[in-house]
This record gives structure tokens, C-alpha cells and sequence, in this order.
């Protein structure tokens, strides 16, 4: 049986796709058979970040419709073994994503995979809520800003509502990203802190991703970040992947680079 | 100007502890109303305003309802302001 893992924000732009990605991806290396399936419907992107974009022929929407199966649908990945992709569909409505439709499909995918990941769009929408409802964990991706907080704490106001295992009386287990962190500008008081944002959530930290180039490079090459090797973008998805595998590994990044003497003298 | 601010010794305070603040205030307001109330919440509230204007005349906003939970049990929580003077 495979796990379903839904990343979600609500707010739009904060990384859902991007972590959804290196997330499945760091899974996929550590030999765990995973799926990544893009449930933005109409408007698809996971195969773009994912740099499997002119493979598309059939999608998630054509799977639930049984207009091809999911051998068909699924892509795999050219660079790392057990990873795969189920991308959305460029022209229907979300409406197409029905909860019947989505449940035989991920039941279907549960039989062979170890990890489903689902990467939701943003909003509280149709499709947010389809590819949050069946998800076993949550991975709640949240920028140190007033409306991506706001937004975060919401869609755990409806993870605990509004999801199969809310209504059989159980947890949605939930891990909180904070990404696009910059620990220079927390220590001048600009940024809300890490312990600040688990403070106003109240959920489990599985990582910290620092605001880095090298996502959009990620993205122009269609590479995700995690497979950068020298990144501390793509070392801190490394990082939290461990941990979600159970491994005691420390948050890096958080703290503000040590300037030198230099630039203490002519800086701050 | 950075060396004025090491001169003056001016601290300059950040906005993030505002941020911080702000947002209290709202997820402890967000999660007071909830999203889990039952769809027949707004015309509950529409009827008893309804029922209420044949008595006193009140304003939209003065019908407040809500659930409270209290371990097991739920309490709907009904607040009417009446206007003053009557």
C-alpha cells in the first residue's frame, strides 16, 4: 500500500510545485518506487520543473475519464529509476477531476508504488481539495510572509475537516516547508522567524529551504533542485528528505551567514 | 548611512515582530469561526433575522452564531445585539 503524501498552501507561488518535485524525486533516489501526480488541472506545470514536458501524451484527466490507462499515462523518469510522472491536463476543467475518478486511479497507483505524491494547486478549490482528500500526510509549503501563513493555516483548517481521514475520525499527518527563507533578513527583524512560523502553526518542521537562484535555474533546465548538488536549496531537500525517512539530521540554513571582518566594518 | 546608524546607535525595529502579531490575532480568529460549520449556517442565521425583525429592528451583522466545542458536546452559540434604547 502506498502512502499518500498531498503538498498543499493554499497560497500560490510558495513552492508547491518545486517541493513536490524534489520531494518525489529524493524519494525516488532513495529507492522508494514513487509517483508524482499534478492536479492542477488546466493549468499543469510539475511536468515542466520536471523537464518531462514534450512526453506528455496522455494525462491524469484522460486516466479518470478511461480514456487510456495509467501504463500509458505514467512517465518515467530518464533520470532516476522509480520515479515517475502523471501530469495534468492542459485543457479541461476541474470539474473533470471527480472524487470517484481520483480515488480508483490512486487506488490503482497504490497497488505498485511505495510514495504518492500529490501536488496540488494552489487555492481552496476544487482540485485543492481532490488532492488533499485522500492523503494520508501533508506537506504544508509556507513562505515567511502574513498571507502565506494566513493562507497555510487555513488548508489545515480543512485537512482536518475535510479529508477520508478526517471523516473516519482520524489525523492527516502534517509536516510544514518553510521555503524562500532568508536567515540575514530574519536577524534584522525584516522576515518572520522559523520558530516564529511553528509558533503561529503549531505543526511539525521537516525543513527549511533557503531562497536561492538556483530554483529558477532548477526550473529553466526542467532539473529538480534537489539533484544540484552544490545548492543549499537542493542540500536542504536532501536534508528534509532524511528526515522524513526517520533520520536525525540537523536544520542547516537558518542561521545568518558569519560575515567577514571586511564586510563587518564596512556593512553593519 | 549604515555608519550613521553605528554611530547613533540606532536599532532599527524590525517589522516581522508586527507580522507576528497580526497573525495571531487572525489564526486565532480563523480557527474561533472555523470552517467546519454546517452548511445551514448562513440561512439559520437569515431566518432568525427574519423572525428578530418582527420584533426590534436590528442590522445584518447583529445576529452572531457559532459552535463551541466543549469536550464532547457542541454548543451553538447565539449572539443577538439589540439596539440601545429599546
Amino acid at each position: 500500500m502506498a502512502k499518500i503524501i498531498v503538498v498543499t498552501s493554499g497560497k500560490g507561488g510558495v513552492g508547491k510545485t518545486t517541493t513536490s518535485a524534489s520531494f518525489a524525486t529524493g524519494l525516488a533516489m532513495r529507492g522508494h518506487k514513487t509517483v508524482v501526480i499534478d492536479f492542477d488541472v488546466g493549468l499543469r506545470n510539475l511536468d515542466l520543473i520536471m523537464g518531462c514536458e514534450r512526453r506528455v501524451v496522455f494525462d491524469f484527466v484522460n486516466v479518470i475519464s478511461k480514456e487510456s490507462n495509467l501504463k500509458q499515462a505514467l512517465i518515467k523518469d530518464k533520470r532516476i529509476d522509480n520515479l515517475y510522472v502523471l501530469a495534468a491536463s492542459q485543457t479541461r476543467d476541474k470539474d473533470a477531476l471527480t472524487q470517484a475518478g481520483v480515488g480508483r486511479v490512486l487506488e490503482e497507483l497504490s497497488e505498485d508504488f511505495d510514495y504518492i505524491v500529490c501536488d496540488s494547486p494552489a487555492g481552496i478549490e476544487k482540485g485543492a481539495l481532490m488532492a488533499m482528500y485522500f492523503a494520508d500526510e501533508a506537506i504544508v509549503v509556507t513562505n515567511p510572509e502574513v498571507s502565506s501563513v494566513r493562507d497555510s493555516d487555513r488548508v489545515l483548517g480543512i485537512l482536518s475537516s475535510k479529508t477520508r481521514r478526517a471523516e473516519k475520525g482520524e489525523m492527516v499527518k502534517e509536516h510544514l516547508i518553510l521555503t524562500r527563507y532568508v536567515p540575514e533578513r530574519v536577524e534584522q527583524g525584516e522576515m518572520l522567524s522559523v520558530d516564529d512560523v511553528c509558533e503561529i502553526l503549531a505543526i511539525p518542521l521537516l525543513g527549511v529551504v533557503p531562497e536561492s537562484t538556483d530554483v529558477l535555474n532548477a526550473s529553466n533546465s526542467g532539473l529538480p533542485v534537489i539533484l544540484q548538488d552544490e545548492s543549499k536549496a537542493g542540500m536542504a531537500y536532501n536534508d528534509l528528505i532524511d528526515r522524513y525517512l526517520g533520520e536525525d539530521v540537523p536544520h542547516r540554513f537558518v542561521q545568518a551567514e558569519k560575515k567577514g571582518f571586511l564586510n563587518r566594518l564596512m556593512g553593519k | 548611512m549604515d555608519w550613521l546608524k553605528l554611530f547613533r546607535g540606532e536599532q532599527k525595529k524590525g517589522s516581522a515582530s508586527l507580522a507576528k502579531e497580526r497573525l495571531q490575532v487572525i489564526v486565532a480568529h480563523q480557527r474561533h469561526v472555523g470552517q467546519d460549520h454546517p452548511d445551514y449556517f448562513p440561512k439559520l442565521q437569515k431566518d432568525l433575522l427574519r423572525v428578530i425583525r418582527k420584533y426590534v429592528q436590528v442590522n445584518d451583522d447583529a445576529v452572531n452564531i457559532g459552535i463551541e466545542r466543549d469536550g464532547e458536546y457542541e454548543v451553538l452559540e447565539l449572539n443577538i445585539t439589540l439596539p440601545e434604547g429599546k
